[in-house]
């Protein structure tokens, strides 16, 4: 009895070492990025453009306003077909297609993201024949279709159908009630879904290696080679400049304070219960 | 739907009818447009498939099975065989695996029988935002923490306690494939964490309390009647890891050494599919190079189907059990 107890009390407290141990594996991220991208990070990073290799200062305006401009493409293309087919998934459709686009939706989920970078280089690149913003947010628009669409179907389900019937019994048609009763009423569940989504796709650097490249300079418009912030991570980190290396901790950190601030946001204060309030 | 011949003109006539009496209201619109735009899906699924198939298909008729089974990769000499990818992704995963599941279990078990609810969400809250953390991220610190101390404490260590097995002969370098493997474990983490807790949290009570009552110790309780019951979750959470390990890019690339060779050590560098279309996607200037990036790009797509695959089907099968018996 004793070694059963003993054997109880040893391995609880090794499942709760283990919980330590994940837990702390964000915390020490964190205060590791803190202490080395804090140090680095300065006015200079927000604002001015890349020094060439030797010339100590400079920052990532353009891979800043770059990762923005991916990740607008990725909310005007992306997210409204996530959205609709969400829609539709939820409110219409007979029984055989949307088996066949929910399968679809999960295939195309568990695509490694390098993939998604070589279907994008295919569909957009080769086409143009040269990188750009928009195989960028292309690549990125495709990555965030699956999780879009998911979140928008699971939220929309979540209201009752007493919502509907009623706007029904009160003489709408159907897409009115989907429009003015349904939709408002899974919103906060579904902005939350999209939300997380493009903070997913957002800190995503394999897929934009070969379409939105890499760029030193501005890049106007969406037709030129753009930066991007988890690209600058990348490149800066396996570069072997000192220098480059603490530029790639001030970006790193600047990722996942947005990343973090992005997610808390949407899971704390969008939505406290991780539910629509119907 | 079908009309015999004769009313045909009528059926027609009452059909169009029919449907411009709908599209007043405007539904049947809403009902195509919305059905247009989910169709993007399957459309771009089956588009990303025969690109993938179509773009590799100069490398696929050159090589056949050999690209399978060859171990020199020379762009140069325009020698394309990819086992060494293979090799390196696979071990790499499974490496990853074997750190991070007992782990992640054990931490799943904590989460759901011993913390109070409260605690339990909040822990679980955090671990899941590391599931948010992008994986370049991984890879930096991979490069400037784990590399060092790889190469520094750790291995010295295994080769000094283990070195005569051939899995830990050395070199020591710090980046190599057991380094991958680590940054992997910890990548993974997150998934195994909160599925294997979902699947331990759905494990009816009565379950517990039975074992409870004819004796057992909480730990036995756990070990020998919950975890069993939970399996079949526990075991898609870790075919839903290996489907993300496979596929994971830049902490790979960042940490694994780059080097397209079989060894039989775990401390030597190696590489991985996904680490080598990164690398090399960009230079490669000649179509042969190119198309046996995206046949590499092919094969990995196959194998996450795979096992995504293997990981829905315990999920359905889950579910099945949890209706027979309510």
């Amino acid at each position: 009895m004793i070694w059963r107890k003993l054997v109880n009390f040893v391995m609880l407290g090794v499942t709760a070492l283990c919980t330590l141990l994940t837990v702390s594996v964000l915390f020490f991220i964190l205060g590791y990025l803190l202490f080395h991208g804090g140090r680095a990070l300065s006015w200079d990073f927000f604002t001015k453009l890349p020094t060439p290799v030797g010339e100590s200062g400079g920052g990532m305006a353009n891979a800043i306003v770059g990762t923005g401009k991916l990740l607008l493409i990725t909310v005007l293309i992306g997210v409204p077909i996530g959205f609709l087919g969400g829609v539709y998934l939820s409110e219409f459709g007979g029984k055989t297609f949307p088996f066949f686009v929910r399968y679809m939706t999960d295939l195309l989920n568990g695509v490694p993201s390098i993939v998604i970078g070589i279907f994008a280089y295919a569909l957009v690149v080769m086409p143009m024949k040269h990188f750009s913003a928009l195989a960028g947010g292309v690549a990125l628009s495709i990555m965030v279709i699956p999780i879009t669409i998911r979140s928008t179907e699971q939220f929309l389900r979540a209201v009752p159908d007493s919502l509907r019937e009623g706007a029904l019994a009160l003489g709408a048609s159907q897409w009115k009630t989907i429009a003015t009763v349904v939709i408002p009423a899974g919103m906060r569940g579904i902005l939350t879904g999209t939300i997380l989504g493009v903070a997913r796709v957002a800190g995503e650097t394999a897929p934009l290696l070969f379409t939105a490249f890499s760029n030193r300079y501005w890049s106007p418009g969406l037709n030129q080679p753009t930066a991007s912030l988890p690209v600058m991570v990348y490149t800066y980190a396996v570069a072997p400049y000192e220098d480059w290396h603490r530029q790639a901790w001030a970006a790193g950190l600047v990722l996942l304070a947005l990343m973090l601030a992005a997610n808390i946001a949407a899971r704390v204060v969008i939505s406290p219960k991780g539910a629509p309030s119907a | 739907m079908a009309a015999p011949t004769a009313g045909l003109a009528g059926g027609a006539a009452g059909w169009v009818r029919a449907l411009i009496g709908r599209l007043k209201t405007g539904d049947a619109a809403a009902h195509t447009a919305a059905a247009m735009f989910a169709a993007i899906i399957p459309v771009a699924t089956v588009l990303l498939v025969t690109e993938l198939w179509n773009r590799s298909a100069l490398a696929r008729h050159k090589f056949g099975f050999s690209f399978f089974t060859g171990q020199v990769w020379d762009p140069i000499a325009g020698q394309f065989g990819a086992l060494p990818f293979i090799y390196g992704t696979v071990i790499t995963s499974l490496v990853a695996l074997l750190i991070a599941v007992p782990l992640g279990l054990g931490a799943a078990i904590f989460l759901a029988e011993m913390a109070p609810p409260r605690i339990s969400d909040a822990l679980t809250f955090v671990i899941e935002l590391l599931a948010a953390v992008p994986s370049v991220i991984f890879g930096l610190l991979g490069i400037f923490v784990l590399v060092p101390f790889m190469r520094e404490v750790a291995q010295p260590f295994l080769m000094k306690t283990l070195g005569y097995l051939p899995l830990f002969s050395g070199p020591n370098y710090g980046v190599g494939v057991l380094t991958a493997s680590v940054v992997l474990a910890i990548m993974l983490l997150p998934f195994i964490v909160s599925i294997s807790r979902e699947a331990l949290l759905a494990v009816p009570r009565d379950q517990r309390e039975a074992a409870l009552a004819v004796g057992s110790t909480r730990w036995e309780a756990v070990s020998k009647v919950v975890v069993p019951y939970a399996r079949l979750g526990i075991i898609s959470s870790v075919f839903l890891a290996l489907a993300r390990a496979l596929g994971e890019t830049m902490a790979v690339t960042m940490v694994i050494g780059n080097n397209p060779k079989i060894s039989a050590s775990l401390l030597a560098p190696g590489y991985s599919i996904a680490s080598v279309i990164a690398n090399e996607f960009t230079e490669a200037t000649d179509d042969l190079h190119l198309s046996a990036l995206i046949e590499l790009g092919l094969v990995l797509f196959l194998l996450t189907i795979v096992f995504n695959g293997l990981a829905r089907l315990m999920v359905l099968a889950t579910t099945r059990r949890g209706t027979a018996h309510p």
